[in-house]
């Protein structure tokens, strides 16, 4: 089970958390100045990298708040997490 | 090559050299520096797009690069369940084209691929749930396929072992049945179509992992591998789980994301259960494998994964809904879990096609659902390279599809490749 930091209530289990998706996405600032292409790549397509992940994550089961979490798609370790303006930057040494 | 039919005469007489002189059934070659076409992945929609490239198409000098072992991807980590029940025209037509193809496949390859139409019953468990099926039962018979309602009498007695009792967590209102639909044993697939392509001159190259494609000028020239580079005039993708990290080797990015699903096998038991059951409402697919193990699969794990192993909550959770419709499955011990890595693309439905490169091709996105595809998705694959264009029955899975807003929602939930 992934123990995944929760920033305002600590580590806890998985299944208290809901997956948000890749958290590298921004939604465009004025959807009236976007063209066909920008809206495309916004609603469609992603990295979908293998290895370090930047997500959202929501503590359904705590204190309800969305947040990203720095976690790697290959091995599933989980480097840090944060609150939803942090820069989850580079990767721990192990 | 030695040309040996599999038949009762050739086992007859292998039985009388105790088994000895059976040939390979495919060669290991070197690879060569140069094919019409290279296929990258040697699962079984890689083998079949091989196969049915020399066979249909008259396109022999063809490779399939893999990076480990055939089949040793999705193709070998599926619950062996073929069906065409879809709602969609597109769907409908594509799987139904793929489920004719695995009813002649033991014929076709000269392989026994152990095709059991054992039926695939949908269990539906309130009215809306009814509704639902019996549109989609009625959308299947309007394409030609067969399709059938149950009542929950006819459901009881199909599936005795069912707690069909009022008081069930999922109590069970009727059924939506596709007879024809059923179990194939997924490793022989991957060898029947590997023996056969063989067989029409195709190099099957294991333990060669492609680390670079090459283009130039807007066009494909070939692969780079971990045993060198191949040049290529044409190079199909098979590598569902890992289509993103392909195309991005292309400079594309795709509407996928991928996950992990697992499924998990019980200790054997004596025959039980002889017909694939599924429900929607408890996240569950059940059926037993020849050898006596009871099969389960349900949920993705609901994150982005590579991993091919999963976490037990799942597990569980999946376990709780089998319980809830065979209380019998509570005693038995779990042999076995593993998982795989899905492509699950932005609309639920596959991508099988042209890439925006020219000369290179793609089958994946296939979701839950790739395994019965595997026929027609190679079949429609092998069409695509050859004439540099879709077949009207894949035309609807185009890439482009995402562009045009001409999206293939099966279910109807948008942009969440997890809901899927």
């Amino acid at each position: 089970m992934l123990l995944i930091t929760c920033p305002w209530c600590g580590p806890r289990a998985h299944i208290e958390f809901t997956y948000g998706g890749d958290a590298t996405v921004d939604r465009p600032a004025d959807p009236d100045a976007v063209s066909a292409e920008e809206w495309l790549d916004h609603i469609y397509l992603r990295d979908n990298p293998r290895g370090p992940h930047v997500e959202w994550w929501q503590h359904g089961a705590g204190c309800r708040g969305w947040f990203k979490v720095r976690r790697d798609t290959w091995t599933h370790r989980i480097h840090r997490s944060g609150p939803p303006g942090a820069d989850l930057g580079e990767d721990e040494p192990r | 090559m030695p040309d040996v039919r599999y038949s009762i005469f050739s086992l007859a007489r292998n039985a009388l050299s105790h088994h000895q002189g059976w040939p390979l059934a495919w060669r290991s070659p070197q690879p060569k520096r140069e094919y019409d076409v290279v296929i990258v992945g040697g699962g079984g929609h890689g083998l079949a797009a091989a196969y049915y490239l020399a066979k249909l198409h008259g396109i022999s000098n063809v490779a399939v690069v893999e990076k480990g072992w055939l089949g040793g991807g999705n193709t070998g980590r599926n619950t062996t369940i073929v069906r065409s029940n879809y709602l969609l025209e597109a769907n409908a037509h594509f799987y139904e084209h793929s489920l004719k193809l695995w009813e002649g496949l033991t014929r076709d390859l000269n392989y026994n691929v152990m095709f059991s139409q054992r039926g695939v019953v949908n269990l539906t468990h309130n009215d809306a749930q009814i509704d639902a099926a019996r549109r989609r039962g009625n959308a299947m018979r309007l394409n030609g396929i067969d399709a059938e309602w149950l009542s929950v009498g006819e459901v009881r007695s199909m599936v005795p072992l069912l707690n069909c009792s009022p008081g069930a967590r999922f109590p069970i209102n009727g059924a939506l049945v596709q007879r024809r639909g059923g179990t194939v044993r997924h490793d022989a697939v991957a060898w029947g179509y590997a023996r056969a392509a063989d067989a029409c001159g195709v190099d099957i190259i294991q333990n060669c992992e492609v680390t670079g494609l090459r283009i130039d000028g807007g066009r494909v020239a070939g692969v780079e591998t971990t045993r060198g580079d191949i040049a290529a005039k044409k190079v199909g993708l098979a590598v569902a789980g890992n289509s993103s990290r392909l195309a991005a080797m292309a400079g594309l990015r795709l509407p996928i994301e991928s996950h992990v699903l697992q499924a998990m096998v019980t200790e054997p038991l004596k025959p039980v259960l002889d017909t694939v059951v599924t429900s929607g409402a408890a996240h569950v697919y059940i059926s037993q494998t020849d050898k006596g193990e009871i099969l389960m699969g349900g949920d993705l794990d609901f994150y982005n994964s590579y991993a091919q192993r999963g976490n037990l909550p799942t597990l569980e959770h999946v376990i709780q809904g089998a319980i809830s419709l065979f209380p019998f499955l509570s005693r038995l011990r779990l042999m076995r879990t593993w998982g795989g890595v899905m492509d699950m693309t932005m609309d639920g439905s596959p991508i099988l096609g042209k890439l925006p490169v020219e000369g290179l091709y793609m089958d994946g996105g296939w979701c839950y659902g790739g395994f019965k595809a595997t026929p027609g998705a190679g079949w429609c694959h092998a069409w695509t390279i050859a004439n540099d264009a879709p077949h009207p029955l894949n035309a609807a899975f185009r890439l482009d599809r995402f562009h045009r807003g001409a999206l293939l929602d099966e279910k109807g939930v948008g942009a969440s490749p997890q809901a899927h």
